[in-house]
């Protein structure tokens, strides 16, 4: 009783709290933000002063098994339903922006322009799908790898909830226009200190289930889980540093300035990258890849060797974001050669991933999870390919600033981190139900190939443009002046733009059969079909070939 | 000399090649006489249970 009176005093200080916020600011945005703040305080006075248990009925919702398991999958599944919630809603802003692009029309002012939709779709694919694909499959992994439930379960469900609420702070802001302008880190002051509470109590999480472990050796996915979180915290922090202009207003002025500022930007920009979208994903396919082709990795001591490559090399490549800028020339070179380098870890890690299934390559042919595996493997190859190459600052002269790099990004993010996300989460749904197996294979056959065949679009028109839109920008007539104007180029590339957004759909459709697929899944219906990769028994053909006879010679 | 210079001298020397003594023994680590048992171990922990799924 006596904790319930505690918490119920630490909610209404932060109802009251957030309400005079609210009367004080000359912000109409922040006060929506505080407004935001005050309703999960009431939810939570309201939750807590009744008995009332609004927690157990939503689980009876999402049919989650009840009671204590081996292992504490709670978040997990939490985690899982809000993957699949933000990645949809992440696809259909990205699919809308693309929209944008080809009919400028589409821009409804001021809510809903590029302007405001394009770091929505970013957070919202990147943070939110990912964030929280990360913060499953880490739960997942870390409990099973350690043997060992999660350590501080209460913390635990903080950092899942106070991210989706990070999650919503960031999304209405951009819409209400509040934003710091620094790309992958738009959040504004207040945001930023609220994910820094929640990044602090991850980290306290994951550690504390490592360091109680039943198991002598930490699997090399949990050195990947714990880079992305210790350097996403130190890249947060530095880049963030700010100073608000007010406690009772959204705007904040950068401790950096200038060419200092955009470094420290690009560092950040870049590591994001590297940290978040390569580390975090990485530690997924070193279990998920092996857990499903029921085979260890490869080589082990590659997947060490990977490790360190990355941590060492990867900090150094931020520069080649400023090439040709106001960076001095030898930071410059410093990014493009650590770029380059970055290339054989990250193509020893491909190798490692794929030569897992060794010996088991039928499974490519019959079990569509492997294969989506498999091209979210191939897709980080690609990517990690392109990348160096277009940090190669001749190439990038040609290439920065233009579709190209747009493209490129896709390539690594709808191919890889896309990929192995769906593959994930079909692992994961069945298990975490306590299901037979998912609701349709086939399902997943049509997701993969919508997928594929969305990235093929999207990439290959956005090569197109780019190398369209480089190539007439630095056009010279022999007059010496630019033979084109600007606008000249967005006009040659509106059919790029069109398939490019044709691409788009087609990945967020898979993206839809695959939501439908997991709901099923969930509600614990099986969908009656033939098994995959199933070849009929011929009778006829199956038998010796008749032996050979002698001919006579002519 | 400034902060900066003596700084940047110790980055293009001893921190450099503190940083690459430190890389290399990390990567060999695994590669120490006796470490083939340890890492085999490792690389198989994720099928040791079979009950992992629940």
């Amino acid at each position: 009783m006596e904790t319930v009176v505690k918490r119920l005093g630490v909610w209404a200080c932060v109802l009251m709290a957030s309400i005079a916020a609210i009367a004080l600011t000359p912000d109409s945005g922040f006060a929506i933000h505080m407004g935001i703040v005050g309703l999960v305080a009431v939810i939570l006075v309201v939750a807590t002063a009744t008995s009332y248990d609004p927690m157990a009925r939503v689980q009876g919702i999402f049919r989650m098994p009840p009671g204590p398991s081996r292992y504490d999958d709670d978040p997990i599944r939490w985690g899982v339903i809000a993957t699949m919630f933000w990645g949809i809603a992440g696809l259909l802003a990205g699919v809308f922006i693309a929209a944008q692009m080809a009919f400028p029309e589409l821009n409804i002012e001021p809510y809903l322009n590029f302007g405001r939709l394009r770091p929505l779709h970013t957070s919202a694919v990147i943070f939110a799908f990912g964030g929280n694909a990360l913060l499953a499959t880490s739960f997942y992994v870390v409990q099973r790898t350690c043997r060992t439930t999660l350590a501080l379960p209460g913390l635990a469900r903080f950092v899942f909830w106070g991210y989706q609420l990070f999650i919503v702070l960031a999304a209405t802001g951009y819409l209400l226009g509040i934003s710091q302008g620094k790309e992958y880190a738009e959040p504004e002051w207040y945001v930023d200190l609220w994910l820094t509470i929640v990044w602090v109590a991850y980290l306290a999480v994951f550690v504390a289930t490592i360091l109680n472990r039943r198991e002598p050796h930490i699997y090399v996915a949990n050195w990947f889980y714990l880079a992305f979180i210790l350097t996403v915290a130190m890249l947060h922090l530095v880049n963030n540093l700010a100073m608000p202009v007010s406690l009772l207003g959204a705007k904040s002025y950068s401790a950096f300035a200038g060419v200092q500022d955009a470094l420290t930007q690009w560092w950040y920009g870049h590591n994001a990258v590297g940290f978040f979208l390569t580390a975090g994903f990485l530690a997924m396919m070193y279990y998920f890849v092996p857990k499903q082709a029921g085979r260890p990795v490869y080589s082990y001591r590659l997947s060490i060797i990977h490790f360190w490559s990355l941590i060492f090399l990867y900090i150094w490549a931020g520069p080649h974001h400023l090439h040709y800028t106001a960076l001095p020339d030898w930071a410059q070179t410093l990014g493009m050669v650590f770029s380059v380098m970055l290339w054989m870890p990250s193509w020893g890690g491909m190798i490692n991933g794929l030569m897992t299934l060794n010996g088991a390559w039928d499974k490519v042919r019959t079990d569509p999870i492997i294969r989506m595996m498999v091209l979210a493997l191939a897709f980080y190859g690609m990517s990690t390919f392109e990348g160096p190459m277009l940090s190669i600052k001749a190439v990038n002269s040609l290439s920065h600033y233009t579709d190209w790099t747009i493209g490129h990004v896709h390539s690594g993010a709808l191919g890889w981190n896309g990929m192995i996300t769906f593959a994930c989460v079909y692992y994961l749904t069945p298990r975490l139900w306590n299901r037979e197996r998912l609701y349709s294979l086939r399902m997943i056959n049509w997701h993969f190939w919508l997928a594929t065949l969305g990235i093929v679009f999207y990439a290959a028109s956005m090569w197109v443009a780019g190398i369209t839109q480089g190539l007439m920008w630095r056009e010279y007539g022999a007059d010496g002046y630019l033979v084109n104007s600007f606008v000249d180029t967005v006009a040659a590339l509106h059919p790029m733009y069109v398939l490019r957004m044709g691409g788009g759909l087609m990945y967020l459709t898979g993206a839809l059969i695959m939501a439908f697929n997991i709901a099923m899944t969930i509600a614990g219906k099986l969908r009656v079909e033939a098994p995959m990769g199933e070849t009929a028994h011929d009778e006829a053909a199956d038998r010796p070939l008749p032996p050979l006879t002698a001919e006579p010679a002519e | 000399m400034t902060l900066y210079t003596l700084l940047r001298h110790f980055a293009d020397s001893y921190g450099l090649a503190a940083i690459c003594a430190l890389y290399l023994t990390l990567c060999l680590w695994h590669f120490r006489p006796g470490a083939r048992r340890f890492v085999a171990d490792a690389k198989h922990s994720i099928f040791k249970d079979e009950n992992d799924d629940q």
